[in-house]
């Protein structure tokens, strides 16, 4: 029969309608302002006592919460608050009540009803120009850190070629190592031994009148490895220092090839956040002191892992080296299968250390991790108004103290660990201590909560006032159709936002202009059909034959036009960062979506309405009436 | 229906849009464009002052502090102020500068937004812009030749930097910023008016295998004069949509829908007059479009 859908193509339009409304439906509860508290360490319990002297302090500052509940097995909690005018307010109370062994995060708490959660609906996530927040964007210093890499490389092949007894002038020449030789079989032994040591590096030989020269050369690709390497240690480091920030739903990303972008929503004090991002973490390498040695020359102090808690050890005060000695440390296993550590130190480092560990073979070495803290302290400024002021300490604890088994160099193993878990934890930890190149701030965007708030209100309203007008419009333009179409274009707004929801993606002002130019351009495609229907009513085509053939017609050109865009949409996506990428998924989705709500949705509408019956007229404007022709067929 | 002659006027047209291509390009290349932030670089600070601000008193107390090459402007109403610092400036003085127009004033200032771009991440944006513009005009021409055939190509590519060159000169006319956002409207820009050539030319494919006896200026009339109802009904909507995001959208989308308003209406043109000349200029004709006979055919003779 004519126009008419088989059943199973209308249930799968209406499954699909659902299926968006559904997803699309978290958005419309607002979430509640809210507080999160979580214990500083990860080790730290939240319980029921801890929680009613949260609820206690902020009853005593008449601040109005509820729906208190202890998460993920008492690692956090959440209190929700009434006013979300207070929840800076409530934050300081809470910090200052708890004390400084819990980190309270503002928070916005979903209010998605249960029979939404259950089939995984949540709310789209705003970006920070939507919910206010700070935006960094880090580099890592890619020439600092080839150029560390290349010591190291001078520094081995110096030792390694002293150990072999060939003799030679070796310094750096740019980015390359230069080597010179008396004679030719010096040069040749001396390249065998820094292939042999370096299989990486490019080695080329050049004779130079009376000397023999050997140039190797980092490779690109050993360049790429390394602010690699320097970007992931940089990324976890970052990691672990955005949730002492407390804040509920950090972002730490890395983007291309040396940069790190870290996203805060909710943080205003940009200096706090990068006084913690760029904070230093060290190492200290020490002895451990000898029972008889006097008081005035060691210095007692804690181990850092949960299971040696209390344990102390006393250690010299003289330090041996620091953690930026440290050029690399790699967890493994020894011939026994036992973990280790292998370190490797640069050049100074490893003097150093074979210095003072020549002497003391068969004594312990211990390793400090330190880290730079803050201790809050409330004071009362001229005003008399009470300040939080915020002192830094350092923290020093002890990571493991080894026995030293012989005369330690450059490289060196720490053994005798545990388990595996623990040999990684250790080697974190210890190229923690030395960031493996510095990073700077590239970018920074700051947005108050008060705008962010203003741009969703604009552009739900610039929304709303381009879809009432393309409504209008298109019922005026196309009459019944047009009715179709616009119903065609709601279900796909609300099929956008499902499933933008559903991705997870972030919604962006830029991307909302996306949904208003969506809104725009997705009734092209009904345009193009209705088009074709009058054209073929003007070429005298039964209204029947004239649907069917008006959307057979032109859905060739609906794909090919939109195909195209579709490329223009995902280079957008490809190059852009933030806010523009937001708008390049939702142009994407929108194509997309519009695409199966113009030719699927008001296809179905329309067979619905006209479909398997004898029809006259099309109300399609236009022909139908008086027949006013502003468009015709030509074939 | 009648059909309307196109193609009689296209030399007024080809005129019109040389004259206009010229004015684009000779602004571009004497004003430049006024970039934004993200693209030189710089400290970007927003504050809403509690009452309407005055912006001298802010210029003298920037001065006094010693922030050479500050712009003091007022954003949206008298209230919001914008202070904009040159590159060279470090990650840290947009908050300090806060503090010190804070102390200075007795009314409420709230933060608005701080932005800091570095130099090296404008120049790249620059660059990695103009990559994506011509990548993007590549593929498409690519798609485009796949699909139909080259002149088609060609022409689409023709029209599409047509607009892109046509909203750039408007930009750099008229002064307004060209931040990123305003690239993201120029790439949506493309992807509107490729939307409209497509149309236009699948249209022109069409006519030229079925109308016979009547030459390729013929056929391209008949197809724009069938296609106009059309490209002007999605124009018209597209711009409605548009103007409601440049009045009500505000301060930060305004660049945004400004480009893209200026893009679809130069869009709809280029597709009609850029497009479609460009195809006759190059002499389009029915063997272009013909359907191939079964691929293979032809070949077998090749195989010994």
């Amino acid at each position: 029969m004519i126009n008419r859908y088989p059943l199973w193509k209308n249930l799968l339009i209406l499954i699909v309608a659902l299926s968006g409304f559904y997803y699309a439906a978290p958005n419309l509860y607002a979430p509640d302002p809210a507080l999160q508290i979580a214990g500083a360490s990860s080790s730290q319990q939240i319980d029921d006592r801890l929680l009613s002297r949260a609820q206690n302090a902020l009853d005593e500052a008449g601040i109005g919460f509820f729906g208190e509940v202890l998460q993920n097995q008492g690692k956090s909690a959440l209190i929700r608050l009434n006013d979300r005018e207070q929840q800076l307010r409530a934050q300081s109370i809470l910090s200052r009540e708890l004390g400084d062994g819990f980190i309270v995060a503002l928070n916005l708490a979903p209010t998605t009803p249960d029979w939404l959660m259950e089939g995984g609906a949540t709310p789209m996530k705003l970006g920070l120009d939507l919910s206010g927040g700070v935006h960094f964007k880090l580099e890592v210093d890619v020439a600092a850190a080839a150029e560390r890499k290349l010591n190291q490389y001078e520094t081995g092949i110096q030792k390694q070629l002293r150990e072999e007894r060939i003799r030679g002038r070796i310094s750096l020449d740019g980015s390359k190592i230069a080597m010179q030789f008396r004679t030719e079989a010096d040069r040749e032994s001396a390249r065998r031994e820094v292939a042999d040591l370096y299989p990486e590096l490019f080695l080329d030989r050049v004779d130079e009148g009376e000397t023999w020269s050997l140039y190797a050369e980092v490779t690109e690709q050993t360049i790429k490895e390394v602010v690699d390497y320097a970007v992931t240690q940089n990324l976890t480091t970052i990691r672990n220092r955005v949730n002492e920030l407390g804040v509920s739903e950090p972002l730490v990303q890395r983007q291309g090839s040396n940069r790190i972008v870290v996203e805060l929503p909710g943080i205003q004090d940009t200096a706090e956040a990068k006084r913690i991002l760029g904070k230093v973490a060290n190492l200290e390498f020490r002895l451990v002191a000898e029972a008889n040695a006097p008081i005035s020359e060691r210095q007692r102090f804690e181990y850092r892992s949960a299971e040696r808690g209390g344990m102390t050890e006393w250690l010299e005060r003289d330090v041996i080296i620091t953690g930026e000695s440290v050029s690399n440390a790699q967890a493994g296993f020894d011939q026994n299968g036992q973990p280790n550590v292998s370190i490797s130190l640069d050049g100074e480092g490893g003097m150093l250390m074979s210095r003072a560990t020549r002497a003391n073979i068969k004594r312990r070495m211990g390793v400090l991790f330190i880290e730079r803290k803050y201790r809050t302290r409330y004071e009362q400024d001229e005003s008399g108004e009470e300040i939080a002021v915020r002192i830094p300490y350092d923290e020093k604890k002890l990571l493991t103290a080894p026995v030293i088994q012989s005369a330690l160099g450059a490289q060196f193993q720490i053994t005798g660990l545990d388990n595996p878990g623990e040999s990684s934890e250790l080697a974190l930890m210890l190229r923690a201590g030395a960031l493996a190149a510095p990073i700077t701030f590239v970018e920074e965007r700051t947005v108050g909560p008060s705008l962010g708030a203003e741009n969703i209100q604009l552009g739900m309203k610039s929304v709303q006032v381009g879809l009432a007008l393309v409504v209008v419009f298109m019922m005026l333009y196309y009459r019944v159709f047009g009715i179709a179409a616009v119903i065609a274009l709601s279900g796909n707004l609300v099929l956008l936002v499902g499933i933008m929801s559903l991705l997870g993606a972030t919604l962006t002002l830029p991307g909302i202009a996306g949904i208003v130019l969506t809104v725009g351009m997705a009734v092209d495609a009904n345009v193009l059909i209705f088009a074709r229907i009058r054209e073929e009513i003007r070429s005298g085509s039964p209204p029947q034959t004239a649907i069917a053939q008006g959307f057979d017609r032109a859905i060739v050109t609906i794909l090919d036009a939109n195909i195209t865009t579709l490329i223009v949409a995902i280079i957008l996506y490809a190059i852009g960062t933030g806010p523009i990428k937001g708008f390049a998924v939702t142009l994407s989705v929108g194509i997309i979506t519009s695409m199966f709500s113009s030719i699927m949705g008001t296809r179905a509408l329309i067979n619905l309405i006209y479909g398997g019956r004898r029809v006259q007229t099309l109300a399609i404007g236009g022909v139908a009436g008086k027949a006013t022709a502003t468009e015709g067929a030509a074939g | 229906m009648k059909v309307i002659p196109f193609m009689k006027w296209r030399w007024i047209a080809i005129a019109i849009s040389a004259v206009a291509l010229l004015a684009a390009i000779g602004s571009l290349s004497v004003r430049q464009l006024n970039w934004g932030l993200d693209f030189t670089g710089g400290t970007l600070v927003e504050v809403a002052y509690s009452d309407s601000a005055d912006l001298s008193a802010i210029r003298a107390v920037l001065d006094q502090e010693g922030y050479e090459g500050a712009v003091v402007v007022s954003f949206g109403t008298d209230k919001d102020v914008l202070v904009r610092l040159p590159d060279g400036y470090s990650d840290e003085q947009g908050a300090l500068m806060v503090d010190k127009l804070r102390a200075a004033t007795a009314m409420d200032i709230e933060l608005r937004r701080i932005e800091f771009v570095g130099p090296q991440v404008g120049e790249e944006l620059r660059d990695d812009g103009g990559i994506a513009m011509l990548t993007a005009l590549g593929l498409v021409m690519l798609y485009v030749a796949f699909r139909f055939q080259i002149k088609f190509a060609l022409g689409a590519v023709i029209a599409l930097a047509h607009d892109v060159i046509f909203t750039l000169g408007f930009f750099s006319l008229t002064g307004l910023e060209f931040d990123l956002t305003v690239l993201a409207a120029l790439l949506a820009v493309v992807g509107y008016s490729l939307n409209d050539t497509i149309v236009v030319s699948d249209r022109i494919r069409e006519n030229l295998r079925k109308i016979r006896r009547a030459s390729p200026g013929e056929v391209i009339d008949v197809s724009l004069t069938e296609t106009l109802g059309r490209t002007l009904v999605t124009s018209l909507t597209t711009l409605l949509v548009l103007a409601a995001l440049a009045l009500f959208g505000g301060e930060m989308i305004f660049g945004f829908a400004v480009a893209l308003l200026v893009g679809v209406a130069v869009g709809t043109y280029s597709s009609m007059y850029v497009a479609a000349t460009t195809l006759l200029q190059l002499g389009v004709n029915k063997e272009d479009v013909m359907v191939p006979e079964r691929e293979g055919a032809d070949q077998d003779g090749l195989i010994p």
